[in-house]
């Protein structure tokens, strides 16, 4: 299937000389290779066998850190300096050096892999007059291949002709473009009428001259040129790399781009590296960290100057200098290089290369979640970036979009009002009503074997009616199966139910639905015909004309003659408008339906009305003229259309209205209430209109009736866009002061609680140019509750980039679609909902899943833990080096500035990557303060994280500091011991690697101590690292003391039997311990005052949780969101402009039925939207160019 | 965007061609084991007054103890300390210390007097110490060659070149080194003065002053135990500063050569510029006397090692031994400080906690 490349790839499309046309010849090879044209072999891997070591090792020391430690290498190297052995550095660094070539090691083989399976696939290529067998990497430009149902484009391809009429072809893009409806491609008639004729495709020999490749996918210019003609080729004859040739037996297309030169190759720009805060953060403490490494440097490096000067010239009796180094201030400069040395463990070189391990454990922790696997698609959360974990800690704004992420883009006919009486609601037998669950039965349909079973009602009364053949209930069900541009598709036999429709809008499909299993079931189209079994016969209607939708008509219908010979108008709309064009005489009807529809929108269900109308004959062939002369006009063809339209929509009959359900996804109320209450502002982005929007705002639970005010924002230019946002903002303020003074609580909290901000496209594009846009983010960040309508995915971006750049705050932008991929690309997390058709947010996001809710677990549950624990890591990772290296810098006073190190050189080699490291790892794998039921109980445990309070610079320095005053008790207390200490047998200890053994011994236990304070959930795991490290302490450190590494290494091991002898002595143990509590209890005595004193949410949670867990575990109350509103739902359906014109002109139907097996039972059906698709391309396609696609596939 | 029409999604996924997840059989549902479900068991500590508070008793009623009986060991050793540098011009070591240097080629002996006011008991140990002498230094720490003091025969033709500037001396040096050219070299002896004016020498054991590791793994002499040392070390020289080859160290094959603890002492170097070293040991003899009574020593010292230049200064000690070592106040009165403070500490602890501290529950915490 398809290969997402995640990575990074360098165009090399660069090289070819800036090609600017491109000059193709059709079954000529070798003239195309005159052109060095990319052939269609795919190279996303990096690296080959051969150039991996060097490419690899070549990139990793391009990073700060590790060039860093390979220029200590080398200094280490020169004698002069050299305070360490060479391997102190080199064993942690090749140990890094080796994970994170593991890595990409492991990466590479995977893009190996797609690329070769991509490769390989199989293709039919017209070679020499046959059409044979290739790989895809064997596909060559100017080749005509042959495609067939359901394969995937090899190449970008000119369309020359198809098994369809007309040279038609039917694609999905989704892989391009995430739109899953298909698109109809037709190819030029001269190239079509070569068929499937391999002589006469073997014998064309057109050139294409065209543009050059670009990674427009809307766009192709080129001109044919064959048999001394000219033809214009654009973007419609094209099947570009990546689409899928849907409901099409064959067609024949001729390479143009092969390869790295496609559309959607040059589409697939190097991905943008996402980096965390604290990423950046830990940057900024590294160069600090580096600027405090220069002034202990020199420091020391006067020091020794001065030392040199006062008393190690009188030294020389003993230790005789060099010529070279007799100068006190050379000397001083060597010894600040060999500082630097020595004290280059305050940067943690395993700090980066931990950080990535915690991380992706992280990220394994969220692919593993089954709270997060949504069992009905089978799709588990996947965290496919692994940088950003401990960043879904700290959002602050949720950018969503609506249609697929908080909805399901699922319509359900709910309820309808027919000649004046609702049907839909269920009563009990006292007449209460009664709220409908899954539980609540259905109405049985199985009169109607044609039913869908999927379909789900639940008031019988309806059925009822319907079997009792009152006259306007039939005609209500009549019109909904007459009145659309649904087309049907049956499918083969053998199925269970065998009638498929296509819809071009959800909307449509479940009104027609709805007919269909009241028994009204729309079977059958042709340009001319619509063929209904109504009750179970078969009826055909003659199909007059089409009066489609559009945005300014909001209303369409159908002009039909029944087989009694009627003509009958039949038309559905938005009830305002259906309104205005009533006969007089329905008015009382009108107001019952008016009522009802005011009832079913406080619901929150999408409303239309139904009306129909006899037409007279007459009048009808008058003014069937004037439309056929209408339509042939040249110009203002639509307006004289929608006048003639108008004309004969006037006078209708009140049938009723409908209500239809868009169904929230699962959850989504108490998910955005949840994560509202964790101060997690929730953006809707939506490519819907306003009502629809809003409606969604108040069944999400975003817009409440108790609001004080919903500022609504929909003007057309820049200077009322202005006036209505500066009046918001008064208002909004003032909204906020009066409530001040009513009450005591926080000023910002109060304005925060009662407004929100609702702004349309129009508007919004004025409000996001640089003089408003601040106006705008003031206002937005006043009110509760912020959505936008009718946004192109563009602006999508801009909003997202405008609360990065003003706000400092995490953003997290959450989508389904590929009108989704800017704003996730541009937010700091990008979310995509996974299990829907289209890939493309899933493939530009950084983690998955497959509902709305799980964005509760993944930050309050794994974003949490995951920005705790990397918290505590990185104070813990500090503290530990400050901790361990600072001694040599006290030390450098007693020692005569000389660098000389305090511990052996394998403890320094050895401390930061086995004695520490795995006890660290666990706690940040593993720690969790609060379970995770408290952190969804109470999501303000997320605030510290959005305030940043967990690692700041301040920690930083509490850290340090803690580190560097641990460091001093660790030095000065063995020295005050040893200052005269002798062991009980009288030799002596104070030697120097007595010292090194104590002191080391110190650090590693009081290290441990401290890991073990920091642990707040001690696992088996955790238990074994913790007193696993010390055991290896130990271990190690008698193994490299012992008798009988010495004898093997002399020169290496010097430190024979010192920890025997150093160990054995009570006094040692003594210091250790007092060494130990020293350095431990203040933190103690501060942590317990701090908890004490000051608990923070996080500690009182703790606590109760431990209450509770002695007592046993409590039944537990959900948190249960109860959707109250009673808001009169304007106008809302989503709806665009048909394609009645295509139906007519039966362009898109097939001659013959689908008999052939070649049809897919999975296909959608052929006459997906065409027109729809143009029109929706203007808003979609052009932006497309602004958000690049970053993950390829096939 | 999904536009299609819900029948038709759910009829693909039934027909089985279009689902990603269709075509595998297994199902992706993650594995519900406790590790990876983060339900690992764990114990979940929490720092309350009920544990920090009864923690820091406990510490200062251990280390109170601990502190007041190390103390009182420390002080029940008998320690003497004498000065023999010589700086002040009355010392008796004074002439020496102005005129010797390494070069000068006569003995230079000076003798001091002491009296002990109490007798020491148990095996009484005679240390030098020095002060200001930059043992660790890190030229002088890596000047030296382990694997030749190791015995080893190649390393003794060509020392290390750790060793520079002590490497070669013509020939090469053995031992080689900054550390083992500067050894202490200056000889103690010490006499006691019966109030009858008679001296005795008291007898100091030179054996039994190293660690049993370097004096039978890390020191050997090359060519074994057994062999000629001074054929073994022919081809060699003697540090430069040295008066005698290091085969020449002490009459004893035991204590000769490398194995030589006066030179096996020396080579483990201090830690801090001031030290003092096992030099003798003075074994009692009965329990009934004790090894060094009261009374009137002198100290005769053959004055070879110069401190006058770095300002060093050099002390005998004698000192006796408890079950932690030497005399050490520091040990017992930190233990004292600490303990008393961690006491102190806890009953602040307690106090704040009475008074200010925080004893509720879930009642205040929003959600």
């Amino acid at each position: 299937m398809l290969v997402p490349w995640r990575g990074f790839w360098n165009p090399r499309s660069k090289a070819p000389g800036q090609e600017e046309e491109r000059h193709v010849k059709a079954n000529d090879r070798d003239y195309n290779e005159r052109f060095t044209y990319a052939d269609n072999h795919i190279k996303t891997a990096k690296y080959t066998f051969y150039t991996f070591l060097p490419i690899n090792l070549f990139e990793q020391f391009q990073r700060f850190a590790n060039a860093y430690f390979l220029v200590l290498l080398i200094l280490q190297l020169i004698p002069e300096i050299s305070s360490l052995s060479w391997f102190t550095t080199i064993v942690p660094l090749v140990l890094v050096l080796t994970i994170t070539a593991v890595k990409d090691a492991t990466d590479d083989y995977f893009r190996h892999k797609s690329d070769q399976q991509v490769n390989t696939r199989q293709s039919q290529v017209l070679i020499k007059g046959k059409i044979q067998k290739e790989k895809w990497m064997n596909v060559r430009v100017g080749d005509i291949i042959k495609l067939e149902n359901n394969q995937f484009v090899a190449a970008d391809v000119l369309l020359l002709s198809s098994s369809e009429p007309y040279g038609l072809c039917y694609i999905e893009t989704a892989e391009l473009d995430g739109e899953t409806n298909l698109k109809v491609r037709q190819a030029l008639t001269v190239t079509s009428d070569l068929g499937a004729d391999v002589a006469k495709l073997a014998d064309f020999n057109g050139e294409v001259v065209c543009e050059p490749p670009n990674n427009k996918l809307d766009k192709f210019i080129g001109t044919l040129y064959w048999k001394d003609n000219k033809y214009s080729l654009d973007n419609e004859k094209m099947l570009l790399r990546g689409c899928m040739l849907r409901n099409t037996e064959w067609c024949f297309g001729m390479v143009i781009f092969a390869g790295l030169q496609t559309k959607l190759m040059q589409n697939c720009g190097r991905t943008k590296f996402k980096r965390t805060s604290i990423d950046r953060l830990m940057n900024t403490l590294v160069l600090w960290i580096f600027g405090f490494l220069i002034c202990m440097g020199i420091i020391l490096a006067i020091g020794n100057t001065i030392w040199e000067q006062r008393v190690g010239r009188n030294f020389w009796a003993y230790l005789l200098w060099d010529e070279l180094l007799s100068s006190a201030v050379f000397s001083g400069f060597l010894t600040f290089w060999s500082y630097i040395i020595i004290l280059n463990t305050v940067v943690p070189i395993s700090l980066y290369v931990s950080v990535e391990v915690l991380r992706l454990g992280h990220s394994y922790f969220i692919n593993w979640d089954r709270k997060m696997y949504y069992s009905r698609k089978d799709t588990p959360a996947e965290a496919r970036t692994t940088t950003l974990n401990e960043e879904l800690g700290q959002v602050e704004f949720i950018f969503s979009d609506k249609t697929g992420t908080l909805t399901q883009n699922i319509m359900v006919f709910s309820k309808c009002s027919i000649n004046g009486n609702t049907y839909g609601d269920v009563y009990d037998e006292f007449g209460h009503k009664v709220d409908i669950t899954e539980k609540t039965p259905c109405v049985d349909f199985s009169f109607n074997p044609l039913m869908d079973r999927k379909f789900r009602f639940h008031d019988s009364s309806l059925v009822e009616a319907i079997k009792l053949e009152e006259p306007l209930v039939q005609e209500f069900f009549r019109l909904l199966a007459l009145c659309h541009t649904v087309m049907p598709e049956e499918r083969s036999e053998g199925q269970s139910w065998p009638l498929v429709y296509q819809a071009q809008s959800p909307d449509e499909g479940a009104l027609v639905t709805a007919a269909r299993n009241f028994g009204f079931v729309f079977r059958a189209r042709t340009p001319e015909t619509i063929t209904l079994y109504e009750m179970g016969q078969p009826v055909t209607y003659q199909l007059l004309a089409i009066l489609d939708f559009n945005n300014v008509r909001k209303r369409m219908s159908v002009i039909v003659r029944n087989p009694k010979g009627q003509l009958k108008l039949y038309s559905k709309g938005a009830d305002t408008i259906i309104f205005d064009r009533l006969e007089p005489a329905n008015e009382e009807l009108m107001y019952t339906t008016s009522e009802h529809l005011n009832e079913f929108a406080g619901e929150g269900l999408r409303t239309l009305a139904l009306a129909y109308k006899d037409l007279d004959e007459d009048m009808f062939d008058e003014w069937m003229k004037k439309l056929l002369f209408a339509s042939a006009a040249l110009e203002n063809r639509e307006e004289r259309l929608g006048a003639l339209y108008e004309e004969v929509e006037q006078g209708l009959m009140l049938l009723g209205a409908t209500a239809i359900e868009d169904k929230l996804q699962e959850g989504v109320p108490e998910t955005i209430s949840c994560l509202t209450l964790a101060n997690i502002k929730i953006w809707v982005l939506t490519g819907d209109k306003l009502e629809t929007a809003m409606n969604i705002g108040y069944s999400c639970n975003m817009l409440r009736d108790d609001m004080n005010e919903v500022f609504i924002i929909s003007s057309h230019t820049m200077l009322e866009v202005q006036q209505e946002l500066k009046e918001r903002f008064s208002s909004s303020q003032d909204v906020g002061k009066t409530d001040m003074y009513a009450s005591d609580s926080v000023f910002e909290e109060t304005i925060i609680a009662e407004c929100a901000l609702i702004i349309n496209g129009h508007s919004l594009a004025h409000a996001l140019e640089a003089d408003l846009e601040q106006i705008l983010l003031d206002v937005a960040c006043l009110c509760k509750t912020v959505i936008c309508c009718r946004v192109t995915p563009l602006q999508k971006a801009q909003v997202v980039e405008l609360v990065k750049r003003h706000k400092r705050a995490v953003t997290l932008a959450i989508g389904d679609g590929a009108n989704d991929v800017s704003m996730i690309k541009t937010a700091h997390i990008g979310v995509g909902i996974s299990g829907q058709e289209g890939m493309q947010a899933v493939l530009a996001s950084d983690y998955s899943f497959a509902q709305f809710r799980y964005l509760q677990r993944l930050l309050l549950v794994h974003g949490r833990w995951s920005y705790h624990r990397m918290c505590n890591f990185l104070c813990y990772f500090f503290y530990k080096n400050f901790a361990f290296t600072l001694v040599h810098f006290w030390f450098g006073f007693l020692c005569g500035f000389s660098a000389q190190t305090v511990y052996d050189q394998w403890f320094i080699t050895l401390f930061n990557i086995v004695y520490t490291s795995l006890p660290v790892l666990a706690m940040g794998v593993f720690d969790q303060d609060v379970n995770e039921q408290y952190s969804l109980r109470y999501p303000n445990l997320y605030r510290p994280g959005q305030l940043n309070l967990l690692f700041n610079k301040r920690k930083f320095f509490t850290c340090t500091l803690q580190g560097v005053c641990t460091s001093f008790i660790l030095f000065f207390i063995p020295y005050g011991a040893f200052l005269c200490a002798v062991r009980d047998d009288g030799s002596h200890i104070s030697d120097q690697q007595s010292f090194a053994v104590t002191i080391a011994t110190s650090l590693v236990i009081v290290v441990s101590v401290q890991i073990g304070l920091d642990t707040n959930y001690w696992t088996a795991v955790n238990h074994f690292f913790i007193w696993g490290s010390l055991a290896v302490y130990f271990a190690i450190l008698f193994a490299m003391n012992s008798d009988g590494i010495f004898r093997i290494f002399p020169s290496q091991f010097p430190f024979v039997g010192t920890a025997r002898n150093a160990l054995n002595q009570k006094s040692v143990w003594l210091v250790i311990l007092l060494t130990t509590v020293v350095c431990i209890m203040p933190v103690v005595a501060m942590r317990f005052l701090k908890t004490d004193l000051h608990p923070t949410q996080t500690d009182k949670v703790r606590l109760l949780q431990q209450a509770t867990r002695r007592q046993g575990p409590q039944e537990q109350n959900l948190r249960r969101v109860r959707r109250t509103s009673s808001r009169r739902s304007a106008y809302a359906f989503a709806h665009q402009q048909g394609y009645g014109e295509l139906i007519t002109s039966g362009k898109n139907m097939k001659v013959h039925t689908s008999s052939t097996s070649a049809v897919p039972s999975s296909s959608p059906g052929r006459t997906h939207s065409i027109n729809c698709n143009t029109l929706r391309s203007h808003t979609t396609c052009s932006s497309f160019q602004h958000y690049n696609l970053g993950h390829c596939m096939f | 965007m999904a536009s299609g029409y819900n029948a038709k999604e759910e009829d693909g996924h039934r027909a089985g061609a279009a689902g990603p997840g269709e075509s595998a059989s297994r199902s992706r549902k993650p594995d519900n084991t406790a590790f990876k479900q983060q339900r690992l068991p764990a114990w979940q500590p929490i720092l309350t007054a009920g544990t920090v508070l009864p923690a820091f008793f406990i510490i200062g009623l251990i280390f109170i103890p601990i502190g007041i009986g190390l103390y009182v060991t420390s002080n029940n050793i008998r320690e003497f300390e004498i000065d023999y540098t010589g700086t002040d011009p009355s010392s008796p070591c004074y002439n020496c210390s102005q005129t010797y240097s390494w070069n000068s080629t006569t003995l230079c002996t000076c003798t001091l007097t002491f009296s002990l006011n109490q007798p020491f008991e148990g095996n009484v140990f005679m240390y030098y110490g020095l002060s200001n002498f930059y043992q660790n230094h890190r030229r002088y720490v890596k000047s030296r060659d382990d694997s030749q003091l190791n015995g080893d025969l190649s390393s003794l033709k060509s020392p290390s070149k750790e060793c520079e500037p002590y490497h070669t001396n013509e020939k090469p040096i053995a031992p080689c080194g900054a550390i083992a050219n500067s050894m202490f070299n200056d000889t103690l002896e010490l006499f006691y003065i019966d109030p009858n004016e008679t001296r005795t020498p008291i007898p100091l054991m030179k054996k039994g002053i190293a660690w049993w590791t370097d004096k039978h793994v890390k020191f050997r002499n090359p060519g074994g135990s057994n062999a000629n040392l001074t054929a073994v070390f022919q081809g060699t020289t003697k540090p430069v500063n040295w008066r005698k080859p290091v085969y020449e160290l002490d009459s004893d094959p035991e204590n000769n050569g490398f194995i030589n603890e006066d030179l096996i002492v020396w080579m483990r170097t201090a830690a801090l510029p001031t030290f003092r070293k096992l030099y003798r040991i003075i074994q009692k003899k009965n329990n009934m006397t004790p090894t060094l009574p009261r009374g009137n020593y002198t100290l005769e010292v053959t004055y070879n090692y110069p401190v006058h230049s770095f300002e060093g200064r050099k002390r005998m000690i004698l000192s006796t031994i408890s079950w932690m070592g030497g005399k050490n106040p520091f040990l017992g009165i930190a233990y004292m400080t600490v303990g008393s403070i961690c006491f102190v500490l806890g009953v602040v602890l307690l106090f704040i906690h009475h008074k200010y501290g925080n004893r509720n529950n879930s009642s205040d915490i929003p959600s």
